[in-house]
């Protein structure tokens, strides 16, 4: 279980808290919807949830094990919201999934990447595209939870929806429990077991 | 405009010789002068650097078209030889110069308190003049060749070291970066696949701007003579030699030498900027 033991941040020593003493409970295949007003934090908080960030108070758990004494690859993993940012522009895409040691051929063709696109760089895909990659280079076996933040928000109805569905019959697959972080109330209803708002 | 042309396009882009191409041939021109500068230096052979005292001290002819010295050697043959050995020994420092700055920039990434002791380095180095500091390891080294390699080589990072270090912290802060570490990658890794490609423009052009100062620094403290022994053929050894004898009219012996070297130089300043102009576009725009 992923659990969010009552964390809280701000930016600056003395600064406004951003949010105090969050409590989050996510189960293995439970999808969990978050939702939040503009500079609520969402982005803040699964950067912690993560471990990009430390909290200043409270702990993330995996398992009972505190997120950040993992080494190698973490269980926690995020998708961003720009593929096009989070994707060395000087890397083949070959090299974006060889970064992931633990992948499986058959994810990528669950996710629709092609064979082709393998040889090309970052420019010359789109960014649906990029996502699938994003996508695929988070989701090696290693990987118990996943935390998209706004993760089809630039994408057209039509890939949202195929990359929303590849990555929720993935977590059904493995198990994996996923927190969804989007302002689209709708998209979150569709896809989640339970949504929470944040503040 | 013809149907085919692009709306608003530069006519000189259509044109045969764009800046693309421009900038290629002048690549391509100095690599060959720069080529066949070194080799006409090591295809000469020593008798032609040797004493003839008939010949002394005449002024440029169709015989010898630098001139003659006051021991009536070609100064033509004894500059190719010196610009040679310039060469080398830009060639050597410049290296060495990149690695100490590829060096210490990649270190600058590991936390803030190493990031301030590299910064510091360099203003330190930076604010010393380049002479002096060239001068005292030099001399305390011992002079000679290793003592101007040494010295130079140890004097020259910090500017490139300074660019290096601010395109690492750019770098640095960008997601595929944290991405990574999530992934489980270690520092070294990180360095190696994903700081090194973005660093590699700005080290090949700082690599080659470094050349003209190296070998200007390597010049000028030959000149002043704490640098290498005087038999070897150096320019700045011609060049305070030549001081002595220009009294007597003997304008030759510093002129072409001077020359060759700027030129020399100013050749591999226009082959940097030219490559920078090819590999790097965004430079004029940051």
């Amino acid at each position: 279980m992923l659990k969010v033991n009552g964390i809280s941040y701000r930016y600056q020593n003395n600064g406004p808290w951003v949010f105090r003493n969050f409590r989050l409970a996510v189960q293995p295949g439970e999808i969990v919807g978050l939702c939040g007003y503009n500079g609520a934090g969402k982005t803040t908080l699964a950067k912690i949830i993560a471990g990009y960030l430390k909290p200043h108070e409270g702990e993330i758990l995996v398992d009972e094990q505190p997120v950040s004494s993992f080494t190698g690859i973490r269980p926690v993993q995020l998708v961003w919201q720009h593929p096009e940012k989070s994707i060395n522009p000087k890397w083949k895409m070959k090299k974006v999934l060889e970064e992931t040691t633990d992948l499986d051929e058959e994810l990528l063709s669950l996710l629709g990447i092609k064979s082709e696109w393998l040889d090309r760089w970052p420019s010359e895909l789109s960014g649906g595209e990029l996502q699938r990659f994003c996508l695929a280079r988070t989701l090696g076996k290693h990987t118990k939870y996943l935390i998209a933040d706004e993760m089809t928000t630039m994408l057209d109805a039509v890939t949202q929806a195929q990359i929303w569905h590849a990555l929720l019959e993935l977590a059904k697959q493995r198990n994996i429990g996923i927190l969804a972080i989007s302002h689209n109330q709708h998209l979150l209803q569709k896809i989640s077991d339970r949504t929470v708002s944040i503040a | 405009m013809s149907g085919q042309e692009m709306i608003g396009a530069n006519p000189s882009v259509n044109s045969k010789w764009n800046l693309r191409r421009q900038t290629l041939a002048i690549i391509v021109i100095s690599v060959l002068l720069l080529a066949a500068m070194t080799v006409s230096g090591f295809l000469i052979e020593n008798e032609k650097l040797s004493v003839n005292l008939e010949a002394r001290n005449s002024s440029p002819s169709l015989d010898h078209l630098f001139g003659t010295d006051w021991l009536g050697r070609d100064m033509l043959a004894r500059t190719l030889k010196g610009l040679t050995l310039s060469f080398g020994v830009g060639l050597l420092t410049a290296f060495l110069s990149t690695i100490i700055a590829l060096f210490l920039s990649l270190l600058s990434s590991w936390n803030k308190k190493i990031d301030h002791g590299v910064t510091w380095l360099i203003d330190l180095f930076i604010s010393m003049p380049h002479v002096v500091t060239l001068l005292l390891i030099s001399f305390a080294i011992g002079g000679g060749f290793k003592g101007v390699v040494t010295g130079i080589a140890l004097t020259h990072w910090p500017s490139l070291t300074r660019l290096l270090r601010a395109e690492v912290m750019k770098v640095k802060t960008e997601q595929y970066i944290g991405v990574s570490r999530q992934l489980g990658k270690s520092r070294w890794w990180i360095a190696c696949n994903h700081y090194l490609p973005h660093l590699m423009p700005q080290i090949m052009v700082g690599f080659i701007l470094l050349f003209p100062h190296t070998i200007l620094h390597e010049a000028a403290i030959t000149f002043l003579g704490f640098g290498l022994s005087p038999e070897q053929p150096a320019i700045g050894i011609i060049l305070s030699e030549s001081m002595r004898y220009l009294s007597t009219g003997m304008w030759w012996l510093a002129f072409f030498p001077g020359l060759s070297l700027v030129i020399m130089v100013g050749i591999f300043d226009l082959l940097g900027n030219s490559i920078r102009k090819l590999i790097d576009p965004f430079h004029g725009q940051r």
